[in-house]
């Protein structure tokens, strides 16, 4: 276990008596932290492993976006325990961890991937959740040759127009997560529509997705009123009044977290979800239903994960372990998190190898076991099949949850193999 | 020779008239005065002259040329230097440096960024200090420097853009009473050698009356007196509206 | 037309809120000349506080309503405690270093806040009583909101009162209109001082628990709305209640139809119409332009230090950062090429704080568009490294160009915020125009060709190019140029009436400084190989202004060890632990306290008294 990398002392060397002075407060304050929670997670006992261990490096917004990436880190905490438990990696080597924050800054994820990759010579990068901290990690990792499974980001860009050798991304992306629920608003009787979207990218893409694929089923549908509120920064009252002025018959909702429930608030008290369907991303991912308590929405349709009804024994085993490790229940970031890391491992293992080729080579087609079922990291463009859970949004014994769901395996919502290649920049 | 023409210059600020319809006019030569009591818009009347103010109305000519509306820059290029009542000169840099700027500025250089500031016009700003007599205090920062001295920086400064017209606003305050004889023998003698127009207010009679050519009375916004020194004692207006308070 | 009047009415209830954090805000600003960037801090911990009370007494009115002012107090409690504890000891220091010590504060707040309450958004109880709607012609409006509009006036009325009709108002009042009066009556300034921040962080405490019914609270809230609150209080004219209270209507109106019209500009619609106001009207709706204009740093007129042997040094120095690679590994190539580029970013920004007295809160544009500039020359023209290195300081420069010509109009805060709002157009250009930018996906691929590509001659070219450029701001800072800048800074009337065109200065010194960004940026861009629109963001200028406050900004130098402390700090934490930003915050106000000089500040004084 490392803690400190080794750059105070040649700095401390070459700089002027000020940054002596910056070096030793580094230094004074890194003595104060050694025990900081960031340091290499591995199993105790020296000795069980007969081969060097293998290092993933980590890295992941975990005080930016705390709600959503320490249920994650908690996932491959649980996943990395059980795999070490079982004889680590190709049956010989323990995997090790070394976990970083990214400040929620794409440019401090490029220098942590870098730190990560010459100071603490990890094998593999894995993590993020946000779309363009993935994308500069995966950038990064090309560059580098370093494998990387991007776990969370939603973009699409991240396996199609901007995917290389070296990314895999675990998590269904945007396209996919719209394609599931358009299957669902084609069988509405709703002809107008109305969208409200965080105005960047992700809000973006989901709603022309969403556009172009109900279009493609339901020719007949228009879309009247489209709202873009700057992401964490929801002016509700305006936004509600602003759509149901245009009184459509559904809506198809991109918000999430605090500005999901400002949205809900508001629209509940001015009755914009009266006798209106909506269709909403994500919004039945616990991180998202279980802040709103009772006030969850009531009949939206949503993608999400209905963690305490799915009853495959896979998916049991990992709830009761999970709820046991951390005394709290699953988020959907945990299952992502957990997935990750055993994909990681399989990949590992099943390249025989730590090193980035091999392991690559591996990731390309690897199918694995998961509590949501088989998930497979297509050969075309990296994207692994793992599904969401569609179904409707509903309060139970106070909580909001989801009912009259289904598994949509992310393979059914995938374009083909070769379609999916030409989307992809030529190696 | 030059010759600053000042004719019906008025400026109000909100329903206050400060200065009503002054004229007067200042030539080569000149040591004039402008004395009034406090507030009777002698600064006013300064600020108006070189630009800092717009007058409401009237006109002030340089040697024909129409100052009015002009920014400061404009009009100390054309040779209107000033000192402050308040004194305003640059905290962070040493007395030299001071004078310096404004030989830099006269010569056109300040947009050099290469060779350092410090090197450059320094003997000739030596030179000016030695005349006002702030030379051994050449290198220190001017923040810190007593009220008097800041007083003879600025003249220096004043005079290092070799103005034709100075407009020094009382020059003196906070000086011992040999240091105001010596600067206003010292103001004589510039005015007699590079035959300067200077305008000057001053609270210090004797230095008015010592050493003025003419002088100008000034009382709430209105000249009320003109003439040579012997003149203005002896006008009773004068007399009864300021003289009178004072002695 | 019922439409429109309700969404007028919601306008209204966004209104309400704003007025009251700016409010505060203002009162504290015009009283203490204290930039506060701690005030949305108090906002979120506000609603916090009031979340937990209310959870627990909340059921009936009087619960409810007694949980929103105790969460009130308690963040006027807090408010004066940072008086007594941390600005008090900052009132001698340049004033931009209380700015600084209010960023520790922020840091510090946000990791306390986390560990307290936890991650998660906590939706509060609605307000027991209201809460239903009731139609308004047919339209369903929440009874809440409408409490909340009635508030607004309600709160302005009471603080009218309050400055008008009581002792402790009117002597506040003389405050404002002047510091040193205040003590020639026999005032305490420091009590008042600390009433004043109990006040206004009261009332930001009071705009957070009042958001408990209406949305869920988060650990973004305080970002969220200091920055919004800022360009309230400057739109109104700063230190002005009336004009804050105006400019929350008008901006509340802006937005709820502004998103009728626009729905795609909502990023930048404040921004705009700050924009527009401060170049239309020089001190804001309100604000009174006889009033000595907020200067932040005009106190700073201390020569300028480190001049003399900085150039000794720096030779000493570049052999042994020169010789850096042949010892450090390729990590610390890497930390060595950022502190090196952040060295040169700081340093410009130093050139319009140090030498122009101008604050920048914007500055990360000018970084930001140097660093598009390169990758978009690479992405869209497939430039070589050279070309799109050149290309940095040209865009950024000519960006500055445009920019600078306005903001130089202004001064003080309102010069500040006019920057910031200039960067912010910038920035949401950058983030909304994906054809071009790639938008918040940003551009990829930016790395250098094969021969710059080892990390040693991607150093060593950096060094070069830095080195360079700060070579130049140095010889600029000791020129007739940086003493012209000076001139403008000290005494504003004495360089006008010699002959220094003083705008023309800030606005050449502006364009310097935003070219030596931009270079800085374009070095950035393919020393990390993307570019997104955060470098151009509000946090990144805020980095930038931290680590020239931290250095110092009477030395040449302060900026540069700045740059050094602040990232290795940064870097170096936040590999250590999570809870790096409470480490950092507290690292940073215990630096305002030890060296209320920053830090080269510090040393030179220690070398001066021996
Ligand atoms: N900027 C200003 N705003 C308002 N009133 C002013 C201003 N400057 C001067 N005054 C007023 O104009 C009058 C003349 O002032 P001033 O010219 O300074 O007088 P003096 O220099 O003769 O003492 C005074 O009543 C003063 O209060
Ligand atoms: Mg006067």
């Amino acid at each position: 276990m490392k803690h400190r990398h080794p750059t105070a002392s040649p700095l401390a060397k070459v700089l002027r008596p000020a940054a002596l002075f910056a070096a030793m407060s580094v230094a004074v304050s890194a003595a104060a932290l050694t025990a900081g929670p960031a340091a290499a997670q591995s199993a105790k006992e020296p000795g069980k492993f007969s081969g060097a261990p293998v290092r993933v490096g980590e890295i992941n917004s975990y005080t930016g976006l705390p709600a959503f990436t320490i249920p994650y880190r908690q996932g491959w905490q649980l996943a990395l325990e059980e795999i070490n438990a079982a004889g680590g990696v190709i049956g010989c080597c323990e995997l090790q961890v070394v976990s970083r924050d990214d400040a929620g800054k794409p440019d401090d994820a490029v220098r942590v991937a870098q730190e990560l990759v010459t100071n603490e010579a990890v094998d593999v990068l894995a993590g993020t959740y946000f779309s363009h901290i993935g994308l500069a990690v995966a950038d990064f990792a090309a560059r580098n040759k370093v494998p990387f499974v991007a776990a969370e980001p939603l973009t699409d860009a991240i396996t199609w127009s901007k995917g290389n050798r070296y990314t895999f991304r675990l998590r269904p992306s945007t396209y996919m997560q719209a394609a599931m629920l358009v299957e669902e608003a084609a069988k509405l009787p709703a002809k107008r529509w109305a969208t409200v979207a965080p105005n960047y990218e992700y809000g973006q893409s989901a709603v022309s997705w969403f556009k172009q694929l109900l279009k493609e089923k339901r020719p007949d549908v228009e879309f009247v009123a489209e709202q873009w509120p700057v992401q964490g920064k929801l002016e509700a009252g305006p936004t509600v009044q602003a759509l149901a002025a245009a009184k459509p018959d559904a809506i198809f909702n991109v918000t999430f977290g605090a500005d999901l429930a400002k949205f809900v608030r508001e629209g509940e008290g001015r009755g914009l979800f009266r006798n209106r369907k909506v269709v909403s991303l994500l919004t039945g991912e616990p991180e998202y239903l279980e802040p709103m308590k009772d006030e969850a929405p009531e009949g939206w349709i949503v993608t999400g994960y209905p963690w305490e009804q799915i009853d495959t024994p896979a998916h049991k085993a990992f709830v009761a372990a999970y709820s046991a490790r951390f005394k709290e229940t699953p988020k959907a970031g945990s299952i992502v998190g957990y997935i990750t890391m055993k994909a990681v491992a399989a990949a590992i293992t099943k390249a025989k190898s730590a090193n980035a080729e091999p392991i690559v080579d591996a990731l390309a087609g690897l199918t694995i076991d998961s509590p949501v079922g088989p998930v497979t990291f297509r050969a075309s463009d990296h994207q692994a099949t793992m599904g969401a859970y569609v179904g409707i949004t509903t309060v139970k014994d106070g909580r909001g949850t989801m009912k009259d769901w289904r598994y949509a395996d992310g393979a059914n919502y995938l374009p083909p193999d070769d379609a999916a290649r030409k989307m992809r920049p030529a190696e | 020779m030059s010759e600053l023409v000042v004719r019906d210059l008025q400026r109000s600020f909100g329903g206050v008239q400060a200065v009503g319809g002054v004229s007067f006019t200042l030539c080569s030569g000149d040591l004039l005065a402008l004395i009034g009591p406090n507030g009777a818009g002698k600064s006013t009347c300064f600020n108006l002259l070189n630009g800092q103010l717009r007058p409401d109305s009237g006109s002030v000519r340089l040697d024909g040329t129409e100052l009015v509306g002009l920014p400061p820059r404009h009009i100390w290029a054309l040779g209107v230097g000033r000192t402050f009542q308040i004194t305003a000169t640059f905290a962070s840099m040493t007395v030299a440096e001071n004078v310096q700027m404004v030989l830099l500025s006269r010569a056109r250089r300040l947009f050099g960024l290469w060779r350092p500031a410090a090197a450059q016009f320094r003997e000739p700003a030596l030179a000016l200090l030695d005349r006002v007599g702030m030379a051994a205090q050449a290198d220190r920062p001017c923040g810190v420097l007593a009220y008097g001295d800041v007083k003879r920086v600025e003249l220096a400064m004043a005079l290092a853009s070799e103005p034709t017209v100075l407009l020094m606003d009382e020059p003196t305050a906070g000086m011992a009473p040999a240091e105001r004889l010596a600067l206003m023998v010292l103001t004589a003698e510039l005015v007699r050698e590079r035959g300067l127009a200077v305008l000057f207010t001053e609270h210090d009679m004797d230095a008015v009356f010592g050493h003025a050519t003419r002088v100008l009375v000034l009382d709430r916004g209105r000249l009320i007196a003109e003439g040579s020194p012997d003149q203005v004692r002896a006008d009773p207006r004068v007399q009864s509206v300021y003289l009178g308070g004072e002695a | 037309m019922s439409f429109l009047l309700v969404q007028a009415l919601s306008g209204l209830a966004t209104a309400a809120t704003l007025f009251l954090v700016s409010s505060g805000l203002t009162i504290v600003f015009g009283v203490t000349r204290i930039v506060n960037f701690a005030h949305g801090s108090f906002y979120m911990v506000g609603a916090y506080a009031g979340w937990s009370l209310i959870e627990r007494f909340g059921g009936t009115p009087a619960g409810f309503w007694g949980s929103v002012a105790a969460a009130a107090l308690a963040m006027g409690v807090l408010g004066a405690a940072m008086e007594i504890g941390l600005l008090r000891r900052l009132y001698r220091s340049p004033e931009l270093f209380q700015l600084l010590g209010t960023f520790g504060v922020v840091l510090v707040v946000q990791d306390l806040t986390a560990w307290a309450w936890g991650p998660e958004d906590l939706l509060g109880r609605r307000a027991p009583g209201l809460k239903g709607s009731i139609d308004i012609l047919d339209q369903p409006f929440p009874l809440y909101d409408l409490v909340l509009i009635g508030l607004g006036p309600l709160v302005l009325g009471l603080l009218w009162l309050l400055f008008n009709r009581t002792r402790w108002g009117t002597l506040v009042r003389a405050a404002t209109q002047d510091r040193e009066m205040t003590s020639a009556l026999g005032v305490d300034p420091a009590r008042l001082f600390t009433g004043v921040l109990f006040l206004g962080c009261a009332l930001a405490g009071l705009g957070g628990a009042l958001q408990v019914p209406r949305e869920s609270v988060t650990l973004q809230m305080d970002m969220a709305i200091v920055v919004e609150a800022f360009v309230v209080v400057v739109v109104g004219g700063m230190g002005s209640l009336t004009g804050a209270f105006l400019a929350s209507l008008l901006i509340g109106q802006l937005q709820a139809f502004g998103i009728l019209v626009f729905p795609q500009i909502t990023l930048v619609l404040v921004f705009l119409f700050m924009a527009v106001v401060l170049v239309l009207r020089p001190h804001g709706l309100l604000g009174r332009p006889d009033e000595a204009p907020p200067t932040a740093p005009a106190t700073v007129t201390v020569p300028l230090l480190a001049g003399r042997h900085a150039g000794t040094w720096a030779l000493a120095l570049l052999p042994v950062l020169a010789a850096a690679p042949l010892v450090a590994g390729d990590y610390a190539l890497i930390l060595l090429t950022e502190v090196v580029i952040l060295a040169l970013f700081a340093a410009s920004l130093h050139l319009l704080i140090g030498l122009g007295g101008l604050v920048s809160f914007g500055h990360a544009a000018w970084f930001g568009l140097g660093a598009y500039g390169s990758a978009l020359l690479v992405r869209h023209l497939d430039a070589p490294m050279p070309l799109a290195l050149a290309g940095a300081p040209v865009l950024a420069g000519l960006g500055a160009l445009v920019a600078g010509w306005f903001c130089v109009r202004r001064s003080g805060l309102y010069f500040a915020m006019l920057t910031l709002a200039f960067a912010q157009i910038v920035w949401s250009i950058v983030f909304q125009w994906y054809a071009v930018t790639g938008g918040d996906n940003g551009i990829l691929g930016v790395w250098p060709p094969g021969w710059a590509a080892g990390k040693a001659t991607y150093y060593w070219l950096t060094l070069a190019l830095c080195g360079g450029a700060l070579w130049l701001l140095y010889r600029a800072a000791f020129a007739p140029f940086g003493y012209a800048l000076r001139a403008g800074r000290d005494s504003g009337l004495r360089a006008e009436s010699v002959g220094i065109d003083v705008r023309r200065f800030q606005w050449m010194a502006f364009v310097l400084a935003g070219a030596a960004a931009g270079l800085a940026g374009g070095l950035y861009a393919f020393a990390k190989g993307s570019v997104f629109p955060t470098l151009l963001a509000v946090p990144q200028s805020v980095d930038a202004l931290v680590m020239v406050l931290m250095g110092g900004i009477q030395t040449i130098t302060g900026p540069l060890a700045g740059a050094v402390v602040f990232h290795l700090l940064e870097s170096e934490v936040m590999s250590l632990t999570d809870w790096w930003r409470l480490v950092l915050g507290l690292i940073i106000v215990a630096l305002v306290l030890v060296f209320p000089k920053g830090i080269v500040g510090f040393l030179s004084g220690i070398r001066s008294r021996t």
